[in-house]
């Protein structure tokens, strides 16, 4: 079901939660809603969902406006952070209670619910009480309602959060095979960059109560198209420098540091004296590898090993980066190393944070 | 653009009609009979405010209003601190709290008047249990004919009969601060008062808040149980303000003067309320946001 | 400053343990130095917050005994181990300010007034919370909040070890980099003997020098975040740590070369010699980042088909099916799609081999 938001905003008293915006969701993918925690991803949902009128806009699903439809009347299954189950039903009746009230004949519900539980991995725990249950396993019981329920919108509230790290990646995986299959719209909401990536989907990157951007969710990575977008859109966080140009095309960014840039980025900054340069952590090597690698000689600060990467915080002068580096590096706090990057990787902001330039992306993960 | 729940009005039609009957229809009622002197069954004449002017400057009543302050004062300066530290005491788990929460509740179960009942017959001198010893221990004591005396029992006997509520609205409040708390007071070497003081008594603010409104209200219209005990005296001693009213609406069939002093009673309950919770609020500022 | 040990520690909850699961925490013993980080890490339920709980004094252990210093403190309450701990979620006295919240634990010792002023203002500047030691601790934002938290505990000088209860938990993802950053800086200048408990592996490994993986009550491997994740020395360890865990095929020893569904692979003679005469389930293990995928058919190489491909942003995530098993696979660059053939290198000084989960070669 294609559901728009057309102007959509809504305020408390006198906060503005959502500031006016439109979007659409696109049916047989997964929505993604990525920002901070006040960011407005649960008021938004709350919105979509019908929980909450809009003070101004349209609400549009399948073509007809809802806008003031009560949550009840809509199609749509919704699953919490919290892991919400009845208590006093076992998990079997919990999954079939959707299709208890829809009326469906009790030789079906037994079909569908044991399918459903399947798929989900919880058929041992059929007849157990959801707090007899782990906390995966309740969410898994509160995603097998809602998927039983075959709506045409599901909402994820940022389902995982509560859940152990090794679960959470899991159950991630489980969710994107779940959700490939079907003309269900899906709207998932987190906080964690990392997470909306590997959902893949389109992405809405919200802010304060306003969008930032929307559209694919590779396009919107690598083109955040304002500075604040690029921040939220990036862990480890994004490296932004301050930097002067000259007619030459060379940025100056103070402690002596200049980068030449292409004529791309010349062209894109034409007009702009001062920009904002973008630089991704993981295009910080710690070896020249291409013929126009230009290098940062900086002084570490703090090495970060996490197994299979290492996170480098450095410092020159006032400058200060992060790199992301693959594999192990025990780098001594205090010691100057070199970081090599090309130019033609930064991404060019306006002083009034406006994307000018995104490099092009040759390869993922240079 | 569609209402929601127009079936919502349907259904709770049958309960407008009841509360239109028993309370919406008497306030207007009294509303009308505040502002007319009622000389018979077909007279009735139109006196606007005088009602009004003449309740207010009635000596008698002051004396009343007076003396309902410094009951509800009492009760609530004397239940509130005594409900929080029975709550402190009580056990939080296992079958000793069940146990302790039904005898705590048991007082609350009891028919008002028979509440009354109890601690007339309890603080007679000849065959009441606490009459008896206590005039025998040497303490002269007689409710019926002293002041003070029946002071101390009504107050006594409303603090047996409603310090079990707030005893057990803190005793859930308590049962809602997460555990961490307290460890980390541990860990920061607080001492038992500091303990109170700065991680129970600001998480129950809520429920004191509760508390004390309930508290208030009720004992601010209290009737039944002072009325059995000690019938408003001796004289006037313990006639408060509910009691009054009803001696003038139905005793002298006042019913003008009646009728205007129960609005005045029904606005002075709302304005205490109004403030008590704002200032409640006021206190705990900063929490939110 | 601490250094702390562990002595025969166990935990049971029912006084007469007999099998392994009737332990919270299974018999072990271990010994951490002074001025160290150290991450418990573990699944939910593993019993590291068990653990951590008897290290601070609010659980008393079953058997065994906790040693700081030298000294036994098994039978000592929190306050007088000298330890401070910081909550899941941020615990601060709501009607104090953060000057009063910070001063809190001196002014319980009898602290002068002046000394406290001086302490506070110290911890205030290291936690970066100067600007707000005047307001209500109770109006600031959950990050502060964990800071003001942990503030409590090092402002007492006498403090030797502070426990952290995965205090990231309610962190945003960009609060939690500037706070484990925080966390590093602290622990370099005042070089405190911390212990970190988490499920997060990332914060576990970038945290601590030395990680103990713990699962159902026992641990499993404790070593520097390099040890565990290139030389796992259990399968557990292995799925655990990475993202995505290290992937764990069962196969078959036979001839000096090792059979997985569809392939075989020669084995090193030195691998060959610690396999033989292995009795138990066989496992080869090799982590994602590791494998290397060919095009075209080469020496030492199996195929397998492509089952998906993911766009990661930093990297692809690719998933190949070799027989009945996946395997998966980090790449910089990849240009295979669903379902073509490719062949995958997994080559012999990164691939480890597990008898019974535990690590043989």
């Amino acid at each position: 079901m294609l559901l728009a938001l057309e102007n959509v905003s809504k305020k408390v008293g006198a906060e503005d939660h959502i500031y006016p915006l439109s979007i659409s969701l696109v049916p047989g993918t997964i929505n993604v809603l990525l920002g901070t925690t006040k960011a407005g991803k649960t008021t938004l949902m709350r919105l979509m969902a019908g929980l909450d009128k809009p003070t101004e806009g349209r609400v549009v699903a399948g073509g007809q406006d809802v806008t003031g439809v009560s949550v009840r009347e809509r199609d749509l299954a919704m699953v919490y952070q919290q892991f919400i189950n009845y208590p006093s039903f076992t998990v079997f009746d919990n999954i079939a209670s959707p299709l208890r009230i829809k009326g469906v004949p009790e030789s079906e519900i037994k079909k569908r619910v044991t399918e459903m539980a399947e798929r989900l991995h919880i058929t041992p725990y059929l007849q157990r009480f959801p707090a007899e249950l782990s906390g995966g396993q309740q969410q898994r019981t509160a995603m097998a309602r809602a998927l039983i329920k075959e709506a045409g919108l599901l909402l994820l509230d940022e389902p995982l959060v509560n859940l152990d790290y090794k679960l959470r990646e899991e159950l991630r995986n489980e969710l994107t095979e779940l959700f490939s299959e079907g003309k269900t719209t899906v709207v998932y909401a987190t906080t964690e960059p990392l997470e909306a990536l590997q959902l893949g989907g389109q992405v809405a990157v919200l802010h304060e109560g306003r969008l930032l951007q929307s559209g694919p969710t590779l396009d919107v990575f690598n083109a955040p198209g304002s500075i604040q977008a690029a921040r939220t859109f990036s862990d480890p966080p994004i490296n932004l420098m301050h930097a002067t140009l000259d007619a030459n095309g060379m940025a100056q960014l103070g402690g002596g540091l200049v980068l030449q840039l292409s004529p791309e980025q010349m062209q894109k900054a034409a007009g702009h004296k001062e920009v904002e340069l973008g630089l991704r952590a993981h295009s910080l090597r710690l070896a020249a590898r291409y013929p126009d690698d230009v290098a940062i000689e900086a002084e570490v600060e703090l090495a970060e090993i996490s197994g299979s990467e290492t996170y480098v915080h450095v410092h020159r002068g006032r400058i200060a980066l992060v790199a992301q580096l693959p594999g192990v590096h025990d780098l001594a706090l205090g010691s100057r190393c070199s970081l090599y990057c090309r130019p033609g990787d930064l991404f060019l902001y306006a002083p009034d944070g406006k994307l000018l330039f995104a490099p092009t992306l040759t390869q993922a993960g240079v | 653009m569609k209402t929601h729940n127009n079936r919502a009005w349907f259904l709770i039609l049958p309960v407008i009609l009841c509360v239109a009957f028993s309370a919406i229809l008497p306030l207007m009622t009294i509303v009308n009979y505040s502002v007319q002197d009622i000389l018979g069954p077909t007279q009735h004449v139109f006196v606007g405010t005088e009602w009004f002017r003449m309740v207010m400057r009635d000596s008698e009543l002051h004396g009343a209003l007076y003396r309902q302050m410094i009951f509800s004062l009492s009760v609530l300066a004397i239940e509130i601190p005594l409900g929080i530290l029975v709550a402190l005491t009580m056990p939080a788990q296992g079958w000793k709290a069940s146990m302790s929460l039904v005898l705590i509740a048991l007082p609350l179960l009891i028919p008002w008047n028979v509440v009354g009942t109890i601690w007339q017959i309890f603080g007679r001198g000849d065959i009441g249990l606490l009459g008896y010893a206590v005039n025998h221990a040497g303490i002269s004591y007689n409710y019926t004919g002293d002041s003070i005396d029946a002071w101390v029992t009504v107050l006594v006997m409303d603090i047996w009969h409603w310090t079990p509520l707030v005893v057990l609205l803190c005793y859930a409040g308590l049962r809602a601060i997460p555990d961490a708390y307290y460890q980390a007071a541990k860990i920061d070497g607080a001492s038992r008062w500091a303990v109170f003081r700065f991680i129970q008594l600001p998480k129950l603010r809520n429920v004191l808040m509760i508390a004390v409104l309930l508290r208030f209200m009720d004992s601010f219209m209290i009737y039944t149980e002072p009325f059995v005990l000690t019938g408003g005296g001796p004289g006037n001693a313990t006639t408060f303000l509910s009691q009054y009213l009803t001696q003038k609406a139905v005793g002298q069939f006042d019913l003008g003067p009646a009728a205007a002093f129960s609005l005045i009673y029904f606005l002075i309950i709302l304005l205490f309320c109004f403030v008590l919770y704002n200032w409640m609020q006021r206190v705990g500022t900063g929490d939110k946001k | 400053m601490a250094r702390i040990e562990l002595v025969d520690l166990a935990h049971a909850y029912r006084p007469n343990p007999t099998q392994p699961s009737d332990y919270a925490l299974r018999p072990m013993n271990m010994q951490w130095d002074d001025g160290g980080a150290y991450a418990l890490l573990g699944p939910s339920g593993c019993g590291k917050t068990t653990l951590l709980n008897i290290i601070s004094g609010l659980l008393r252990p079953s058997h065994g005994r906790v040693l700081f210093d030298g000294k036994d403190v098994t039978e000592l309450p929190p306050e007088a181990r000298n330890i401070a701990q910081v909550f899941q979620f941020p615990v601060i006295y709501d009607t104090m300010t953060v000057f009063d919240n910070l001063a809190f634990p001196l002014r319980n010792r009898g602290w002068k007034t002046a000394d406290i002023n001086k302490r506070v203002q110290q911890v205030a500047e290291m936690l970066e919370l100067s600007s707000d030691l005047k307001h209500r601790a109770s109006g600031l934002s959950v990050d502060a909040k964990q800071k003001i938290s942990l503030g409590r505990g090092l402002v007492r000088p006498d403090v030797a070890a502070v426990l952290f209860d995965e205090p990231l938990t309610v962190i945003d993802p960009h609060l939690k980099w500037l706070l484990r950053r925080k966390l590093k800086e602290i622990h370099h200048e005042l070089k405190l003997s911390l212990i970190y408990v988490t499920h997060d592996q990332v914060e576990a490994l970038t945290f601590a020098d030395k990680v103990v993986v713990m699962t159902q009550g026992e641990v499993v491997q404790a070593g520097t975040a390099q040890e565990l994740f290139e030389q796992p020395a259990h399968t557990f360890v292995g799925y655990f740590i990475g993202n995505p865990g290290m992937n764990l095929l069962p196969c078959k020893i036979n001839g000096g070369a090792v059979h997985i569904e569809g392939s075989t692979i020669p084995l090193p003679p030195k691998v060959s010699a610690a396999l033989d005469g292995a009795d138990g389930k066989t496992t080869l293990g090799i982590r994602p980042e590791f494998v290397e995928c060919e095009v075209e058919p080469q020496p030492d190489t199996t195929p397998a088909t492509v089952t998906s491909v993911r766009n990661l942003g930093t990297h692809y995530l690719a998933e190949f099916r070799v027989g009945e098993h996946t395997i998966a696979a980090k790449l910089r660059q990849l240009s295979a799609a669903a379902g073509d053939k490719v062949w995958l290198r997994l080559p012999a000084e990164r691939t480890l081999y597990y008898v019974n989960d535990k690590r043989v070669a």
